[in-house]
């Protein structure tokens, strides 16, 4: 299927917040047919990890991960869509006039922090425990940072955020240590908007 | 500010006091040698005790006549250099004022020095000197260092506003000042209209590079980099054809009696020099990227290569009256790509270097010149002329700043916002260029023109100092960036980990571009050009040996701090720490705040890099690699343990790790299961595994089978001076060719690495299920080699 006969038919059920403008869409799809080597239609882990910059990225591997929830070991089209529709810009005059009955936008700030949160939460107990923090903080900090130093930092890290003391972040307490912090703009990709 | 630079300022300041004394010793000679008749040696220190009429043999004498023009020069460049050295050991000197400011400084030094003792300076800049010899190096860096593709991506946006720019702004300052001098009060009356075109003409030659070392933390967006970039590239060449046809228009018509039939031929003129020059360049572009093609067993000659085919074709379209600077600047670009990938990385480095340096050496006489020419007697100060020249340079600049761009941004995907164009606007300054064009303007047609050198000279001032300066300050306020918020740990981590994050879902999403254009220029490319103009493959083994050595060096060091021990890695104690809730002192959570800081990785540069005057160590490519070294680690070991991978892939799967790009040929080479020894010593000669690169044809493709290749694209080259700003993607491209070719240098730096390690541990588990198997393969013959793994005592 040549992408002049793409159409949205393809994104049945998309939750609101995937875009729907033609030319977006339509660059995405390019990018996932450059990324699917094998023309297979979908993208699996090698795909990904073909993407050199990605290797050298401290959470490359989680990044990779997060395209491939609850174990799958392909993604489609939707799918790839999916993931990168948490970051898209939120547009302000969205909220104002969302219809509270409908799912929230992928690119809600809830749902962005929730995007954050799983690259912790490896586990998916809904809570980060103080090791995952900890393997977390280790992917991120050079090599010359000692163990002891590290796991004195993952107590502080856990200690601001940990509310009822059960030792471990749930996301309600992750999405309050946040709250002044401007995700929004952060977890904003221009391109996609 | 204070200047704490006054501990490393006593060094140099005794060599100063030595080259002031040298210079009025070199004076004050010159002064006798001028009075003496002698043909010989004119000072006879240990003159024989009979005054005869021949000489006798002098057993200590000086001639200073002899060296004085290398002499001189060579010191300034060597003042210029200890200046340099100065200027950055206070490391945040560089943040605040660009560094043409501080040639500038020295210059104006050697000029006092030199007018103080009376001395006849030598005669450096003339026309032939400047035109032949110190502007084709500082345009051949430019050229260059230019990151090609994001420059092609906006080249309609850059060509738009450097050609139309540099003609609006020299138009107008020069018919700004015509009608300033029609006014009898300020005494111009005689300056007419065409001198004027051309001061306008040349004061227009901005030098906006100079500045970007300012605001780099700023992070300029791309596109705004390119525009800077790009006007600077094109603008000196623009000034100098520009230039040329009113000084020819100059000659012809003394009295002012142009003809509209002359103004016709002034713009063809213009069109053709521009566009010849181009063509000239990119031919001899294409050709010096054919002979690099059969240069790898003389591999010494190739920067010879780049350096002269380059200059061949600034003089080629200079003989014809094209336009030289146009044709180098084309050269370099077109060369670049292929001649990177013909030559070797020494020769690479060399050539980068080299260019840095000549240009850098070029650029430091002309500014030292035009110290010594500020201060002289030879200035004629003419208020009116000086201040309406400064004001109509930034009103000139404005309109066109931000006329051209209201119009550009009409076409632009996306436009620049007025920040940017403030920015664009305010990094005007004049550089070099203009200086060497006014102190070049022929006297006999120009009665007046110590005026125009005088008010060049303010203005270079004025926006080097005033404008470099504040521009810091201006673009950091503009920038808008919560800086100084205190932030938890808490929070510095998570901004960093989304900044990551952010990061590689930009990766995932890659680079938007035109991609008709582009992608058939790519095709283009790929089926005629490449095969044509670069290497067929051959083994560059002198690379991978050197490569392996230098790799293993830093493969040790982190072994022997300990990074990688198996312990870093390991799974959660089953006792759990039991921590009260330690009451932190503040000063405990600085320290921490201090190591996070410092420690954690920087987030990908996606923006463009460059300065001008440096070529900066990557620090990056260390971050890369202990994170790529962690990454093989930890999946070494959770296959080792036998875990499934963490994202829940069967162990069992035939998942091959291919290091190397089995290209043609994925054979799994089987190593040499002899590993057991390892000593420290270097030249021990252990059976281990060669490591023999078969370099992929280029233009192949990879065979799809079920490999897992672990990537390792877009790892920068060592000291490019432009960091990951644009990855190319392989993933977007079909031809593997292309994007790989990025990473055939830096290649061999990660497998030569993990093969020690692999080498170190595994050797017990070579069966080890799903197999961290890579290929190495294996190459009798006589270019066999063995890897020197003295790694690997296990901690």
């Amino acid at each position: 299927r040549g992408p002049r006969h793409f159409n949205l038919e393809l994104l049945p059920d998309a939750p609101p917040g995937v875009p729907k403008e033609g030319t977006d869409l339509l660059r995405l799809y390019h990018r996932f047919r450059a990324l699917d080597r094998n023309k297979k239609g979908y993208l699996s882990r090698v795909d990904l990890q073909q993407i050199g910059a990605l290797a050298v990225n401290p959470l490359g591997e989680r990044i990779i991960d997060s395209f491939f929830p609850d174990g799958n070991l392909r993604v489609d089209f939707p799918g790839f869509v999916r993931v990168l529709a948490h970051f898209r810009p939120v547009d302000d005059d969205d909220s104002g006039m969302r219809d509270p009955k409908q799912p929230e936008p992928l690119n809600s700030r809830m749902n962005k922090l929730r995007f954050v949160f799983q690259l912790y939460d490896l586990d998916r107990d809904g809570k980060i425990s103080r090791h995952e923090m900890l393997q977390v903080l280790r992917l991120m900090v050079g090599v010359q940072v000692t163990e002891e130093q590290l796991e004195s930092i993952t107590d502080r890290t856990v200690q601001e955020a940990d509310e009822d003391g059960d030792g471990a972040v749930s996301f309600l307490e992750f999405t309050k240590s946040l709250e002044k912090m401007d995700i929004e703009q952060k977890m904003s990709i221009r391109i996609l908007k | 500010m204070g200047f704490p630079m006054l501990v490393p300022f006593s060094p140099w300041c005794w060599l100063l006091l030595l080259v002031v004394l040298k210079c009025s010793e070199a004076s004050s000679d010159l002064n006798k040698s001028t009075n003496s008749t002698a043909q010989h040696e004119p000072n006879v220190r240990f003159a024989a005790a009979s005054s005869e009429a021949d000489e006798k043999i002098s057993v200590f004498a000086l001639d200073y006549d002899y060296v004085q023009i290398p002499y001189e020069v060579t010191l300034w460049i060597l003042l210029a250099s200890l200046a340099k050295i100065g200027f950055h050991l206070y490391h945040r000197l560089p943040g605040l004022m660009p560094e043409s400011c501080l040639l500038i400084i020295v210059g104006a030094l050697v000029g006092a020095i030199i007018f103080g003792t009376d001395h006849k300076s030598p005669p450096v800049m003339d026309s032939s000197i400047y035109f032949l010899y110190l502007l084709p190096p500082i345009v051949l860096e430019g050229g260059y260092f230019m990151p090609t593709r994001p420059f092609f991506e906006n080249i309609g946006s850059i060509l738009w506003w450097a050609g139309l720019g540099a003609l609006i702004n020299a138009f107008g300052i020069g018919l700004s000042l015509y009608l300033i001098c029609q006014i009898k009060a300020f005494g111009l009356t005689d300056v007419n209209l065409l001198q004027n075109l051309l001061f306008g003409s040349l004061i227009s030659a901005v030098d906006p590079v100079a500045v970007l070392a300012v605001f780099e933390e700023a992070r300029v967006n791309e596109p705004l980099y390119m525009m800077i970039f790009g006007e600077a590239l094109l603008n000196d060449g623009i000034s100098v054809v520009l230039y040329n046809i009113l000084i020819a228009f100059t000659k012809m018509h003394k009295f002012e009696d142009i003809e509209p039939v002359d103004i016709l031929a002034g713009c063809a003129r213009f069109i053709i020099v521009g566009v010849g020059g181009v063509f000239f360049g990119i031919i001899f572009g294409f050709i010096s990227a054919f002979i690099t093609r059969f240069t790898q067993n003389i591999s010494a000659i190739e920067p010879l290569i780049v350096f002269m085919f380059s200059y061949l074709s600034y003089l080629a379209a200079e003989t014809l009256y094209l336009s030289g600077i146009l044709a180098i600047t084309a050269c370099a670009v077109t060369m670049k790509k292929y001649v990177e990938e013909n030559v070797s990385q020494t020769s690479y480095t060399t050539i980068k270097y080299f260019m840095k340096m000549l240009s850098s050496v070029s650029e430091t006489l002309i500014f030292i010149f035009m110290g010594v020419s500020t201060i002289g007697k030879n200035h004629e100060w003419n208020w009116a002329f000086i201040c309406f020249t400064l004001v109509f340079c930034q009103i000139w600049r404005a309109i066109s700043v931000f006329a051209l761009f209201y119009v550009s941004n009409q076409f632009r995907t996306f436009p620049f916002s007025i920040k940017d164009q403030c920015i664009i606007f305010y990094s005007g300054v004049r550089g070099a260029g203009s200086f060497s064009l006014a102190f070049l303007l022929p006297l006999s047609l120009f009665p007046r023109k110590k005026m125009f050198v005088t008010a060049t000279l303010v203005v270079i001032y004025f926006t080097v100092f005033i404008q470099g300066i504040t521009i810091g300050p201006l673009v950091r306020y503009l920038d808008v960036r919560k800086t100084n918020k205190k932030e938890s740990i808490n929070e510095e981590l998570h901004i960093r980990l989304m900044d990551h994050l952010k990061a590689g879902i930009e990766d995932v999403c890659g680079q938007w571009s035109h991609y008709q254009v582009r992608d058939k220029f790519k095709k283009f490319d790929h089926r005629y050009l490449r095969k044509i103009l670069t290497r067929k493959n051959q083994p560059k083994s002198s690379i991978v040996s050197l490569y392996k050595k230098l790799e293993m060096k830093q493969a040790i060091e982190m072994v022997e701090t300990g990074i990688l021990s198996s312990t870093a890695f390991s799974v959660p104690h089953q006792a759990q720490r039991i921590h009260g809730t330690k009451r932190l002192s503040p000063e405990d959570v600085e320290s921490m705040r201090d190591i996070l800081t410092h420690n954690m990785y920087q987030v990908r540069q996606r923006t463009l890099s460059y300065n001008k005057y440096n070529l900066k160590p990557q620090t990056s490519e260390k971050q890369a690699k202990e994170i790529l070294i962690r990454r093989q680690n930890t999946l070494r070991e959770s296959m080792r343990k036998g875990h499934s991978l963490p994202w829940g892939k069967p162990a069992g799967t035939k998942n091959i790790r291919y290091l190397s790009f089995p290209y043609g040929h994925p054979q799994p080479i089987r190593r040499d299961p002899k590993v057991a020894d390892f000593t420290g010593d270097d030249s021990s000669d252990s059976e281990l595994p060669s490591i023999m690169f078969k370099p992929y044809p280029r233009t192949g493709t990879l065979k799809k089978e079920t490999q897992e290749i672990i990537p390792m694209k877009s790892f920068p080259r060592g000291g490019k001076p432009c960091h990951f700003g644009y990855p190319r993607n392989t993933s977007q491209e079909e031809h593997v060719g292309a994007g790989r070719r990025e990473a055939l240098r830096p290649k061999p730096l990660f497998h030569a690495v993990d093969e020690e390690f692999e080498s170190g541990e595994e050797s017990e588990e070579e069966a080890s299920a799903g197999g961290s198997r890579w290929s190495a393969e294996h190459r009798p013959s006589k270019q066999y080699h063995r890897s020197h793994s003295p790694l690997l005592q296990r901690k």
